[in-house]
């Protein structure tokens, strides 16, 4: 082996083989998106995805109809028309008729109860998991997942984005480079959905989800500024009555 | 308009003085406010006990309207916090106040505490003062784990097993130890309930009857002061110490600012981060796995204590031995204890103390602040050994104690205070 070769293989063994090691893990970089709790049509279609597709098995058992109507302004007509589609009243939480033990056959595990999903996973882990269901007949679904190896869960959104399929990862022709979540898979199936319009589809839904997480953080810090505000100016009129106090103190 | 306000004046004065003289009412007032005479060169670092005393009420009160509706049962624990959260009005706030203001009392002690080795406070004559603070210290360590135990989410109950596990390392009495303060082979809906009880009402009336005794102590010793003299040494012909002011007033206008300062910093994190998520962490104050209920046969991938255990954590992983990493996490807590008996030096105040003991107090903050960083990573070779590195320094600390204070050469100290 001359020393060139020796070299080569040393760049790959420090740099290119740990990334396959970080890849297998969650903790690779994941794929950013904004957060924008401010656009309200976007919530608005979120909502719309999220009872659409998710919540045939997945439960939002801490959040109610009529606080999704509130906060993002549905009239109750629309809200019933629109998001309720089983007998539940518009006070409800947003809780599903599937049995925990059915869907733990059918499954293998419980489909976990997602109102607080995005405080525990993070929009970009949840964005990226959505973009990365790709095609392998080893598993039940038919489909696996390059964020969840191996996750239990159907690519639920095939019908929207289609089908991808896993290319050769790190390698291409005689190119090494860094396989990330986007170039390693390939649209091979078109679904009804252009990739841009997945991808918004995708910013709409987990947008949704990080409100659901929390509600209140859509007022949260409007409140905070007054309150910070209020005791800005306590804090003047505290620190001149300390000073008058302190006048004659040396 | 004067003489009505002139007869609500007296009305009050009258109800003062009907309850003077049936309770020591204007006696507790002159001893504890109006004539306790405090240095008058408190500096930054003497706001810390007012804070630490501000963030107490913080905790009562929003822990008395969490409890009317939080559920201590492992079934509806993790639910009912959501349900404070979203349908219980302004419970979010409430919600959000309580798990800040856990933090931020760790923050306020061990800034009370680092005024203590700045200022030599725990010297003599202040030795139960300082004893009394650290009882609340570990008292409240046991209120922040057993609180944490109760939103029931993964960290909750992986953190609690982790920790009562460690019982389990003595000899002899340890598994039987873990048993009976789990009360159940695995932590459970009976533990939860047991947490529940000590986090609600014995913790808190300890801390309240201590806090007491602590205030008590102080005021018959008098505060010390960046200087570390003795004001009392030299008393006017009132027998007033000459560089001493009334707390009232004084005191209470200054507090009065400074509990402003401090809400300003504890509302812009309650508001704009609740769960102080810097990048790398979980969140400091509210961890992203505590959000997923807790599940016994789920182990995460990653369990850490919250940030104000971390240096002890990162010293228990640093030694070998399970056995000997419980102990050095133990004295690594109680270590402080002898401070009064470990520090030889004739001079409270770092201002006139030699460059030992300055030396030694910078790095004993150093491995203090990195232990804890350490304690929040994933362990890898390095940073074990980076731990134990630490870990060394962090005992020698109190260890060598007798020594470089005796050596150190100290400056003279002034007979008055300086500003």
């Amino acid at each position: 082996m001359n020393f060139f070769e020796l070299f080569v293989k040393l760049v790959l063994v420090i740099f290119v083989i740990p990334s396959y090691e970080v890849f297998a893990t969650s903790n690779s970089k994941l794929m950013h998106m904004e957060v924008d709790l401010s656009n309200q049509q976007s919530l608005q279609r979120g909502a719309k995805v999220f009872v659409n597709y998710c919540q045939s098995c997945h439960s939002a058992n801490y959040m109610r109809y009529n606080r999704i109507g509130e906060d993002l302004d549905i009239a109750e007509d629309i809200l019933k028309e629109n998001l309720i589609f089983s007998e539940d009243k518009v006070g409800d939480v947003m809780s599903i008729s599937m049995k925990k033990k059915d869907s733990a056959n059918f499954f293998g595990v419980t489909p976990p109860d997602l109102s607080v999903i995005a405080r525990s996973r993070g929009p970009d882990w949840l964005y990226t998991y959505l973009h990365t269901f790709y095609i392998d007949e080893s598993r039940p679904f038919g489909v696996n997942n390059l964020t969840y190896k191996d996750t239990a869960m159907p690519h639920v959104l095939w019908e929207l984005q289609g089908f991808q399929q896993l290319v050769n990862t790190g390698k291409r022709g005689a190119v090494y480079y860094k396989p990330t979540y986007k170039n390693s898979l390939e649209l091979i199936t078109p679904g009804l959905q252009s990739e841009k319009e997945y991808d918004a589809t995708l910013r709409d839904l987990v947008n949704y989800l990080v409100y659901m997480g929390e509600p209140i953080k859509l007022k949260r810090k409007k409140i905070g500024f007054w309150v910070i505000f209020y005791l800005s100016i306590l804090f003047v009129i505290t620190y001149m009555l300390k000073r008058d106090y302190w006048r004659d103190i040396h | 308009m004067a003489k009505s306000n002139g007869t609500f004046v007296s009305v009050l004065v009258g109800a003062r003085d009907w309850v003077d003289a049936r309770f020591p009412l204007m006696k507790i007032w002159n001893e504890h406010l109006a004539k306790y005479y405090a240095p008058k060169n408190f500096n930054f670092w003497y706001f810390f006990g007012a804070f630490a005393l501000l963030v107490l009420g913080i905790q009562v009160v929003t822990g008395i309207w969490l409890t009317m509706n939080y559920k201590p049962s492992a079934e509806e624990a993790f639910a009912s916090v959501e349900y404070i959260m979203r349908d219980v009005e302004w419970g979010w706030l409430i919600r959000y106040m309580h798990s800040t203001g856990a933090s931020a009392f760790f923050i306020v002690i061990y800034l009370h505490m680092f005024r203590a080795l700045l200022y030599g406070s725990y010297k003599k004559p202040r030795e139960l003062l300082w004893l009394s603070g650290m009882a609340l210290y570990l008292l409240l360590m046991g209120e922040a784990f057993f609180g944490y135990l109760l939103p029931w989410g993964q960290m909750s109950y992986w953190g609690a097993q982790v920790i009562i596990s460690l019982f389990g390392a003595l000899p002899i009495i340890g598994e039987d130890l873990s048993l009976w303060i789990r009360g159940d082979f695995v932590v459970s809906d009976v533990t939860l309930n047991r947490f529940f009880a000590l986090h609600v009402i014995a913790f808190p009336l300890l801390i309240l009857g201590l806090v007491g005794f602590h205030i008590l102590a102080l005021h018959e010793v008098g505060s010390n002061n960046p200087d570390g003299i003795d004001i009392k040494k030299n008393k006017n012909a009132d027998g007033i110490p000459v560089d001493g002011i009334p707390f009232h007033p004084y005191y209470t206008v200054k507090d009065l600012m400074g509990a402003v300062v401090f809400l300003i910093f504890f509302f812009a994190v309650v508001f704009f981060t609740p769960e102080m998520k810097i990048p790398g962490t979980q969140g400091l104050f509210l961890e992203s796995a505590n959000f997923i209920q807790a599940n016994p046969l789920q182990t995460p991938e990653h369990i850490a204590p919250v940030w104000y255990f971390t240096p002890f954590y990162a010293i228990l992983r640093a030694v070998p031995s399970q056995l000997g990493g419980v102990i050095a996490m133990g004295l690594a807590v109680n270590l402080f204890l002898l401070l009064p008996w470990l520090d030889r030096s004739p001079v409270r105040s770092f201002r006139y103390r030699g460059r030992n003991y300055r030396i030694a107090l910078a790095l004993f903050v150093i491995s203090f602040i990195v232990l804890g960083w350490l304690g929040l990573q994933v362990v890898t070779p390095v940073y074990t050994w980076m731990s134990r590195f630490f870990t060394v320094i962090y005992f020698l600390f109190f260890l060598l104690m007798p020594f470089y204070t005796a050596l150190d050469k100290d400056k003279t100290v002034p007979d008055r205070v300086t500003n």
